[in-house]
């Protein structure tokens, strides 16, 4: 066992996640503070008879990992802030085609160059809603170098599930902190591919949803000539100017997630039971509230955690009855209020919730939460 | 009745195609068809990916493994399809301003990368499917419906660009010189590395009728009138080629393909391990 015990940073802990995962295609650019998951790539990948490319800029990367994935290859990009916003045409792509791929996200300050190598939350809706146009979409968020590994394998294992675009919304924090994990040995570790087809290749229909909403892919080269596009398609992946046929594949694309909300949400919860305050914290932030629920709690006061740790979608059921349960919550994200707006839609006036924010690069510290807590009961 | 080559390689249930009568793409799309039945390739392994435009609808009717991208971005993703299945014969089909301008970085550093793409850019000096605005190759001084006054931009020669920037096979044809396109086509496939083909076509709805060039014959007829092969180029008066535009293979300097390259790091870094 002693093997996989390590010390690692969470940039690195993503790439060995994505490698067990069974990556093989990673096209990026480099950009702070993601930048150690490309080069850690670079390296790792030809080991495995994988492929990396540096690519003349970030929507070059996201192309070239949609390009890649039609190969049947498991394909990653990693990027930050003002990447992210560049990738998002190239992300609505993927989501529309449902072309399976993974972007990571490691947040920092911003807007626009912001603070480059200052940890934030800042994308909580760019990740919801960056590209264009009604579209489905799954952002996931670690809080531990662990986490970071488990997520990753768990968003590539997503994506190839529902043929979707996932994005694991990491923030500098978490990005770049170093701990000690113990990875779990590769043969305990689930590992999904995407659905094939096996049929005639003249039988084949591309965009044609099996039961569960999501159509077999086939690799390009394997003898099933189809066409994919960007345009509103039908069955066949051909363009159509139709009304009815815009508005079938649309509503199937947000289906296909609305269906498997419960096998696609996961959360923490930390000293629920007896709370009378909630703590709604995701990512790095996470930790600080665990540290503020740790002291609150030895000065008696009833507090909890309840960490999303899928935000997009978010864990909508279980909120809603612990909003029921506790007296007062308190949302704590590194951004001036975005996760928020969804506690708020989802509680409904039902419950006061309350916040603690913070926009200047630094990270929220427990003693800031402990003020707060202490402000509101 | 369609011909046999159209009847082969063609998606005929998707016919006829959107593009305007006169439009010269139909027969450059034919010649791609043409050169990749005289290749003997393996259908199979072919896949064409195009960008956003009027040339880049021409994949939805061709029978292969086809993709429709995102503008500007048909080189990125071809990159990522070629480097991830290298087995796979790789076209890019393009338009002038899809690959000139929003494409034109993944242009340069696809060339500069020698990546095994063969890309093939229809040039109708117009962007076509949103009616009629300059593109970087509308020469200067013609008129587009966002130069109304005419274009003060100095055109792009695409096929100097993507030689100087790194291209091992680049050559230039026409939709009126339709068998030496068929040809250039040919050898751009047997080119490992990355090869450009220009491709002139004739817009006669937007182009040619904001800058009075006549009917879609008559600019077939300009095509014509001044395209001058490289090979008689040599022999004549530099005031002879002064209105006129060079066709034929302008480029052939074959280098190991990126794709290749890279095969050679996985199999060092195995071999080391």
């Amino acid at each position: 066992m002693t093997n996989n015990l390590k010390l690692m940073q969470g940039n690195e802990a993503c790439v060995e996640g994505a490698i067990a995962a069974g990556m093989k295609f990673y096209a990026g650019y480099p950009i702070t503070p993601s930048t150690e998951i490309a080069e850690i790539c670079s390296e790792r990948l030809p080991v495995v008879g994988g492929k990396f490319i540096q690519m003349e800029d970030e929507i070059a990367g996201m192309a070239a990992v949609i390009g890649a994935s039609l190969t049947g290859q498991k394909s990653m990009t990693a990027t930050s802030g003002p990447g992210f916003s560049l990738k998002q045409e190239n992300i609505g792509y993927a989501s529309y085609a449902e072309i399976p791929c993974v972007i990571v996200n490691v947040q920092r300050g911003g807007p626009s160059t912001g603070q480059p190598t200052s940890p934030s939350q800042g994308d909580v809706m760019q990740a919801r809603w960056g590209t264009h146009g009604d579209h489905p979409i799954i952002a996931i968020c670690p809080s531990s170098v662990r986490e970071t590994f488990d997520l990753t394998i768990r968003a590539f294992n997503l994506s190839e599930k529902y043929r979707i675009p996932v994005i694991l919304l990491m923030d500098e924090v978490v990005g770049h902190m170093r701990e000690k994990v113990e990875l779990p040995n590769i043969t305990d570790i689930e590992i999904i591919d995407r659905k094939r087809p096996n049929c005639e290749s003249d039988e084949y229909l591309p965009y044609s949803a099996e039961a569960d909403l999501v159509p077999l892919m086939a690799d390009f080269g394997t003898g099933y000539k189809y066409h994919v596009t960007g345009l509103a398609h039908d069955e066949t992946g051909f363009p159509s100017n139709s009304y009815e046929v815009a508005d079938k594949l649309i509503r199937r694309l947000m289906n296909k997630i609305e269906v498997h909300k419960d096998d696609i949400i996961t959360w923490e919860e930390e000293n629920i039971d007896d709370a009378d305050v909630l703590i709604i914290a995701f990512g790095g932030v996470a930790r600080s509230a665990k540290s503020a629920i740790k002291q609150l709690r030895d000065k008696g006061i009833k507090v909890g955690l309840f960490r999303p740790i899928t935000i997009w979608p978010f864990p909508e059921k279980r909120l809603r009855e612990l909003a029921d349960k506790v007296k007062t919550m308190i949302v704590v994200e590194m951004n001036l209020g975005q996760l928020i707006l969804e506690v708020q839609r989802i509680c409904n006036n039902i419950i006061e919730i309350d916040s603690v924010n913070k926009v200047n690069g630094e990270i929220i510290y427990p003693e800031e939460i402990v003020d707060k807590v202490l402000e509101v009961i | 009745m369609p011909s046999s080559l159209i009847e082969s390689y063609f998606r005929s249930e998707n016919l006829p195609q959107i593009w305007c009568p006169g439009c010269g793409h139909g027969i450059i799309t034919r010649a791609i068809a043409a050169a990749i039945d005289k290749s003997g390739l393996d259908r199979d392994k072919v896949c064409i990916v195009s960008g956003i435009g009027c040339s880049s609808r021409a994949p939805g009717y061709l029978d292969f493994n086809t993709l429709h991208t995102t503008h500007g971005r048909a080189l990125a993703f071809a990159t990522g399809i070629k480097l991830a299945n290298p087995e796979l014969k790789v076209i890019v089909i393009t338009g002038d301003g899809d690959c000139t301008a929003i494409g034109g970085n993944h242009l340069i550093h696809a060339c500069r990368r020698n990546i095994g793409l063969t890309t093939i850019v229809y040039n109708n000096n117009i962007y076509g499917m949103t009616g009629g605005q300059y593109s970087p190759t509308t020469p200067k001084f013609d008129k587009g419906t966002t130069a109304p006054y005419g274009n003060i931009d100095k055109a792009f020669d695409i096929c100097n660009l993507a030689a100087s920037a790194g291209a091992t096979y680049v050559g230039r044809g026409t939709s009126y010189h339709a068998n030496l396109l068929i040809s250039l086509v040919l050898n751009a496939l047997k080119n490992d590395g990355f090869s450009l083909i220009e491709a002139i076509s004739g817009c006669p709805t937007y182009y040619g009728r904001k800058n009075k060039k006549g009917s879609a014959v008559n600019m077939l007829e300009w095509q014509k009138d001044h395209a001058v092969n490289i090979s008689s180029a040599s022999k004549m008066a530099p005031e002879m080629l002064e209105d006129k535009f060079l066709i034929g293979e302008l480029k052939n300097s074959p280098e190991p393909e990126y794709a290749s390259e890279y095969q050679k790091i996985i199999d060092k870094v195995k071999k080391e391990r």
